[in-house]
């Protein structure tokens, strides 16, 4: 970068930087961007980290209702769980594809990781409807507050996440992989991953370890 | 069958939700408070002059211009203006309430009825610390951050511009819901922090704590996203050769402050939408019964709360050490310590939320642990005491305003920093918890810190935004009417509070606390004058604009803000700037650096937009919507705000280039700034 001084008396100091260099604004812009990203994940990290606290303390006040081995169906859960886990797979495909250039592939994979979302969130109504039609819904007891709460917060996070995906491929199809879209791209990937991390949560220390209690 | 207060709450809980229609949900006529003069006639006041000013803004054609150059503007600067605004404009609402509430007691305690109903009174106090902490502190030290903080980096605006304006609007989202509820319904009733039960469906059955709920929410969400982009922008935006250990200490309070404000406002949100659930949804999270847990709520809130009187102060010291290096003519004493002072209060604020709430009956070992905790916090902020002392000493003082609202706060902080380690001591907090000590205190350290601060603060930076100083004699009127007021509204509650009076008290069956309540509305009255002093003061400097005209630099100061004119450019700086030492701009004018005259480059900026306004607005009507329970509407303007929201991020053109001809214009020309286009 070609600066020259200015006025400094003996030479030493370069108080002003008379030429400029945009690209380097530009690039400080992009990694802005994913830092910011990232500190957003970790305070949405924090509010879940509330709702698995509070799971911990209410999650066996039943209040002489249904306690989760009368509930939950593990099987189904299971498969919703793959779903999600599949779905941060082919989004890692996605972002392969989107390195090498290969936009149509990275579609097709981005499709289908709406697709395994669409499922995830299809099961997942399913069991809230079941739930709900056997008088478990949230207003049941502490335990089922905190059930509903918990998973619908995840629940509400991949639908947003799924209606993201949907603008993003809009966006991608009319303008290509430019740098704003790559840099989307890249942060939904980030979100995407962050909820299946969340699951993983969710499915160890509410179903799981519930239904072993 | 005898009916309890408690079933008959229940009852008109039932019955309130019966009245629900699918078209106006609660809303019948009886919302407006025709019923309470006093409401009533601030009612009208309130319309009489939302109408003179909206007459007058049309009259002069302002709105154009207001719209174009204000509202939809990502200028940080303007941005931080808007903030101080709102700021100002809830100072004076949130003060109104104290002076209802010092001139209700005072009556009270001599025998009188006085003139607020107990219903009416607990809405008072409720408005006031809501709207003191939330809308006053908040937007104020929001604002600093947002005007000072970049320049100093030598940047040219915030991380993400957009975001910034969104954050402020969303932040009026929820000064406007607060505000409505004086009107339309009632406030909440439960105290500043609303704890459950008492804040639950069962016990506050009325609107009021759905107004308290998501004008927090909204607000809420405006924060965080705010504290996010101010950590963002001090980590990829300073200046080249400005590293950590050279930021200004405001920078670094300001990066603290929104560490914090990122790792606490989720808890807010979490919490108070929980609570939420329970009014909305019939969870039972914080209920008595189906195994719900109201401590929780306790806990939860305060693990927030506490920090959060950090996030107020540590600006607020930021501002002080600016203050005194500036007007004792030396570089800060003891910057490092400074800074891990800084640091440390920022860890410990999260390991003390317990001291608000020892009565718990947690037990000795826990009591003893955050009672510990609290007491340490009073080191590291003894150690920035003594820094500004020792910067004082032996340096060539100048009394100018800030200087002199720097030297109250340090006499009356310390004070209310001493009471604060008192009640640390949980015996001792067993006897004062819930009295007026505690208020006493908590507003020895508010008002005597961040307030006095948000004074020092305004009178040092006003000419900087505004090219003018700020009317001394009138600021000393402020100033002596702030100090002294509170002095004598506030050190006869420390007495009363050790007398046994309880906080939060409408009515008193004894007389010998009147001469004590009416001690206190003197000062609060002198308060009254100092606050006057203050509009009269901005009023007054306006039209002598041309006699009190600065430069650039007009108090020889020594950070990087001073080395541009006065106001900045909209683009800040015409050149980038190289640092190489702590207080750069002193260095710079030490080694007689000169902006160049010519090299003018094309500068980079982002484009206003009315996203921001708009979804904000949205969520605004969303937000009274649910209070309501109108349905209907709330859906439509929440599918609005989200649709208007994913059409923003299909518009690519979000930055442009100042051309360089325009750049040298400016620079060379008269001074006079052309606003963005």
């Amino acid at each position: 970068m070609a600066t020259h001084t200015s006025n400094a008396p003996d030479g030493d100091y370069e108080f002003y930087v008379v030429e400029d260099d945009h690209h380097d604004g530009e690039h400080h812009h992009e990694t802005g961007t994913m830092l910011g990203f990232w500190i957003y994940l970790m305070s949405d990290c924090l509010i879940f980290g509330i709702l698995f606290a509070i799971h911990a303390v209410v999650g066996t006040n039943y209040a002489a209702g249904p306690s989760p081995a009368d509930l939950f169906e593990i099987d189904k859960i299971l498969l919703a769980t793959a779903f999600l886990l599949l779905s941060s797979i082919t989004y890692g495909f996605a972002v392969i594809n989107m390195q090498q250039k290969n936009q149509s592939a990275m579609m097709k994979w981005l499709a289908v990781t709406g697709l395994f979302g669409l499922g995830f969130l299809g099961l997942e109504l399913l069991e809230f409807s079941h739930l709900w039609h056997i008088g478990a819904g949230p207003g049941a007891s502490a335990f089922l507050s905190s059930f509903w709460i918990l998973v619908g917060t995840h629940g509400l996070h991949v639908t947003a996440g799924s209606i993201w995906l949907v603008v993003l491929m809009v966006q991608v199809s009319m303008h290509g992989l430019t740098e704003a879209n790559v840099r989307r791209v890249l942060c939904l990937s980030l979100f995407w991953h962050f909820l299946d991390l969340i699951w993983i949560g969710v499915f160890s220390f509410v179903y799981l370890t519930g239904v072993l209690l | 069958m005898a009916t309890s207060p408690v079933t008959e709450t229940a009852e008109h809980a039932a019955s309130t939700l019966a009245q629900v229609s699918p078209v106006f949900g609660k809303l019948t006529w009886d919302i407006f408070p025709f019923y309470d003069p006093i409401i009533f006639a601030t009612f009208i006041g309130t319309c009489v002059l939302g109408a003179v000013i909206v007459g007058l803004v049309l009259y002069f054609r302002l709105l154009p211009y207001l719209w174009n150059e204000w509202f939809t503007s990502i200028d940080h600067k303007k941005i931080g203006i808007m903030y101080m605004i709102l700021a100002t404009i809830m100072l004076v609402r949130g003060f109104a309430d104290a002076l209802l509430m010092r001139g209700h007691q005072a009556l009270a305690s001599a025998g009188y009825v006085g003139y607020l109903p107990a219903y009416h009174y607990d809405q008072v106090f409720t408005a006031h610390g809501v709207i003191m902490i939330f809308f006053v502190a908040m937007p104020f030290v929001t604002g600093f951050m947002n005007y000072v903080m970049p320049l100093q980096i030598g940047a040219r605006d915030v991380a993400f511009p957009f975001l910034n304006n969104f954050s402020f609007w969303l932040t009026v989202s929820g000064a406007v819901l607060i505000m409505i509820s004086l009107f339309v319904g009632e406030y909440a009733a439960t105290g500043w922090l609303a704890y459950p039960p008492l804040s639950g469906l069962e016990f506050s059955p009325g609107v009021g704590m759905d107004y308290y709920l998501w004008s927090l929410n909204i607000a809420g969400i405006g924060t965080t996203l705010s504290g996010i982009n101010l950590v963002v922008t001090l980590v990829k935006m300073r200046a080249p050769g400005m590293t950590w250990m050279k930021m200004p200490i405001f920078c670094w309070t300001t990066l603290c402050t929104n560490v914090l404000i990122v790792a606490t406002f989720p808890v807010l949100t979490a919490t108070l939408a929980l609570l939420t659930a329970d009014r909305y949804l019939g969870t039972h999270f914080f209920t008595n019964d189906m195994g719900g847990n109201p401590m929780m709520y306790v806990n939860l809130i305060w693990i927030w709360g506490h920090p959060e009187v950090y996030i107020l102060i540590l600006p607020i010291f930021g501002i002080f050490s600016e203050v005194v290096a500036t007007f004792c003519r030396k570089r800060l004493f003891g910057y490092t310590s400074m800074v891990y002072a800084t640091c440390v209060i920022t860890i410990l604020s999260y390991l003390v939320w317990l001291h608000h709430f020892f009565t718990m009956g947690a037990g000795a070992d826990v009591n003893s642990f955050f009672g510990i905790t609290t007491m340490i916090i009073s080191i590291p902020t003894g150690a920035k005491l003594f820094n500004w002392l020792f910067t004082m000493y032996k340096g060539r003082i100048q009394y100018e305003l800030p200087m002199m609202w720097t030297v109250a706060f340090m006499l009356t902080f310390v004070i209310g920093g001493m009471t604060g380690v008192l009640l640390a001591v949980p015996p001792a907090d067993y006897v004062l918890h819930n009295s007026l000590f505690l208020v006493a205190h908590f507003h020895n350290v508010i008002i005597g810190g961040v307030v006095f601060g948000i004074f020092a603060g305004i009178n040092y930076w006003w000419p900087k935004a505004f090219g003018f100083h700020l009317d001394r004699f009138w600021g000393l009127v402020s100033f002596w009417g702030w100090v002294v007021g509170f002095w004598v509204a506030f050190m006869p509650l420390y007495l009363l509070g050790l007398m046994g009076v309880t906080r939060r008290l409408s009515q008193f069956e004894d007389t010998i606390y009147a001469g004590y309540f009416f001690t206190a509305l003197i000062g609060a009255l002198l308060v009254a004058v100092g606050l006057l002093a203050f509009i009269v003061q901005i009023v007054v400097s306006i039209m002598k604009r041309e006699q009190l005209a600065v430069d650039g630099d007009p108090w020889d100061a020594r950070t990087l803000e001073w080395s541009t004119t006065s106001p900045p450019p909209y683009y800040n700086f015409a050149f980038n700037m190289n640092v190489y030492e702590i207080d750069a701009w002193h260095h710079m004018k030490a080694n007689g650096a000169k902006p160049p005259q010519d090299g003018f480059q094309p500068i980079h900026m982002p484009r206003y937009t009315a996203s921001g306004i708009i979804i904000s607005g949205f969520m605004t009507v969303m937000g009274f919507a649910l209070v309501w329970h109108v349905w209907w509407l709330a859906l439509i303007t929440f599918v609005a705000s989200l649709a208007w929201g994913i059409g923003h991020t299909f518009n690519y053109k979000r930055d442009y280039y100042v051309p360089a001809d325009e750049v040298r214009a400016i620079e060379t020309g008269t001074g006079v700034v052309r606003p963005a286009e």
